[in-house]
């Protein structure tokens, strides 16, 4: 199924999301590597306000290549980076703030699946390394903050429009496209392929 | 030696690493397109396709292919006889800090004690330059390998017993890649090292990676082993991005060095779909030839 959505996103919404699906989104989204979870969760914990509210957003594992046009950012290239990295960071983040998409590339784990099933989110991938065709999703930086982390761990605030596709690899059922993938992989590494290299 | 010889240097240099950034090398984007014609997994294609497409658009666009733009790398060969020598390093150093600014590439170089990005892709050690002295050459031949980060994380090095030896070597490859799955993005293009000390054996699985792909191993044993162990790659099912498929690496390139009798070293190093390398040749009297990325030679004039 392929899905048009726009955040603020509705629990509803995004709960009829199966592994699988194609969705284009428009609206707010913010950037955020390790650094960024790493700072939104002190904030947090210290009860200190974050530049913007976070309830209903989406989450985009990118560190991008930007440029500044007569005082203006422009996004050059943008696509995902490695999801994995953020996964210690993840489930506290959407709790804490109310995220309801995570988008990045190469999957995530079971703490991320969990919460997703818990708080009615989704993770969704997009094309690694398909930087140029992720920046035309990308209408405009609204803001940036945190800039003193560096360029691509910057908290980028960003209108996006029909940003896609992305991939829905996580559900809010816990189904998770990369556990299933891991479980195959093995599998065929178990029967096919140490056999053929002298191990049972 | 023209007066300029540094000038063209430094400016040859910029546009090199504008053609490894924006331009897809065209081995590898043959090897992608064989790859998505290969393909019956309908998600492996769409992955494959917004990879070309992707291409397309950056190299119409001279926009960086992907937003990381790596850490700069520079493989060196400098003829003996090559007017400049020592301000070398120097040269490479600011056409980085120019190319940053000017393509524009993200700036990627982080130091690791005070955790600040440098801004303008430099930093301490880098870039990183591989140096290589020709005997009898007059010709500088320069690689810029701006290395991304997803590939590197994965890439492994070991020193494994003599006896356990290839057997070990190749589980250590198939395992390595395995537990990287979808992370270094592939389909991806791997080196291995067999040999030398731990840290040699990892720098000929890297400067494997800058041979292109689809010429094999010169040494036949190599050339049999590469093929071996790419067909035990891609029957682990992983395919571009992890959505499944046939292709999980576009190439296995081998290289080895003599050992010491005691230990058998093995490196795994990856790069990710967007193998990016770009390759000139500069000559003494100041002549300037891309090698790789033939369109920069137009641009060049």
């Amino acid at each position: 199924m392929e899905y048009h959505l726009n955040t603020p996103l509705k629990e509803k919404d995004v709960r009829k999301l199966r592994i699988g699906d194609i969705v284009y989104l428009s609206g707010l989204m913010i950037t955020a590597r390790d650094a960024a979870h790493n700072r939104v969760l002190k904030l947090l914990a210290s009860s200190e306000k974050l530049p913007l509210d976070l309830n209903g957003l989406a989450v985009y594992h990118c560190g991008p290549v930007v440029r500044k046009l007569n005082g203006e950012w422009e996004i050059v290239a943008a696509g995902p980076t490695t999801s994995a990295r953020m996964e210690s960071y993840e489930a506290e983040f959407m709790e804490k703030t109310g995220v309801r998409m995570i988008i990045g590339k190469g999957g995530m784990g079971n703490r991320t699946a969990e919460a997703c099933k818990r708080l009615g989110a989704v993770y969704t991938i997009f094309t690694g390394g398909a930087a140029v065709l992720a920046a035309r999703g990308m209408k405009r930086v609204v803001d940036v903050k945190w800039l003193d982390l560096g360029v691509p761990e910057a908290m980028w605030i960003i209108e996006a429009e029909n940003f896609g596709p992305l991939m829905v690899a996580i559900d809010s059922t816990g189904a998770n496209f990369y556990a299933d993938l891991k479980r195959r992989v093995d599998k065929n590494l178990m029967e096919k392929v140490y056999p053929k290299i002298g191990f049972k | 030696m023209p007066e300029n010889l540094e000038s063209v240097i430094e400016k040859a240099s910029i546009l090199l690493l504008k053609g490894a950034t924006t331009i897809i090398p065209p081995d590898v984007k043959e090897a992608l397109i064989k790859a998505r014609d290969g393909e019956t997994n309908p998600l492996a294609i769409a992955q494959l396709n917004a990879i070309l497409e992707n291409c397309k658009l950056a190299e119409r666009e001279s926009k960086p292919i992907c937003q990381d733009t790596g850490l700069i790398i520079f493989y060196v060969s400098l003829g003996e006889n090559f007017p400049i020598k020592g301000r070398l390093k120097d040269i490479l150093r600011r056409a980085t800090v120019k190319a940053t600014s000017e393509i524009p590439l993200r700036p990627n170089a982080v130091d690791v004690m005070m955790h600040k990005n440098s801004g303008d892709n430099t930093g301490r050690y880098i870039p990183w330059i591989e140096w290589e002295l020709v005997p009898g050459s007059d010709e500088l031949t320069v690689t810029a390998f701006p290395k991304g980060g997803g590939s590197e994380a994965p890439c492994i090095a070991k020193v494994l017993s003599p006896s356990q030896g290839l057997k070990y070597a190749k589980k250590l490859v198939v395992d390595t890649v395995a537990e990287a799955g979808a992370k270094p993005c592939p389909p991806v293009s791997i080196g291995v090292g067999l040999g030398g000390t731990i840290d040699v054996a990892m720098k000929i699985a890297k400067k494997a990676l800058l041979r292109p792909i689809g010429v094999r191993s010169n040494i036949e044993v190599l050339a049999n082993l590469e093929l071996e162990l790419l067909d035990l790659v891609n029957s682990l099912g992983i395919g571009p991005h992890g959505v499944g498929g046939k292709t999980t690496a576009l190439t296995v390139n081998v290289d080895y060095a003599h050992r010491h009798p005691a230990s058998y070293a093995v490196a795994v190093a990856f790069n990710c779909w967007a193998a990016r390398r770009s390759k000139m040749k500069i000559y003494p009297d100041g002549s300037v030839e891309f090698v790789t990325h033939k369109i920069l030679n137009e641009w060049w004039r």
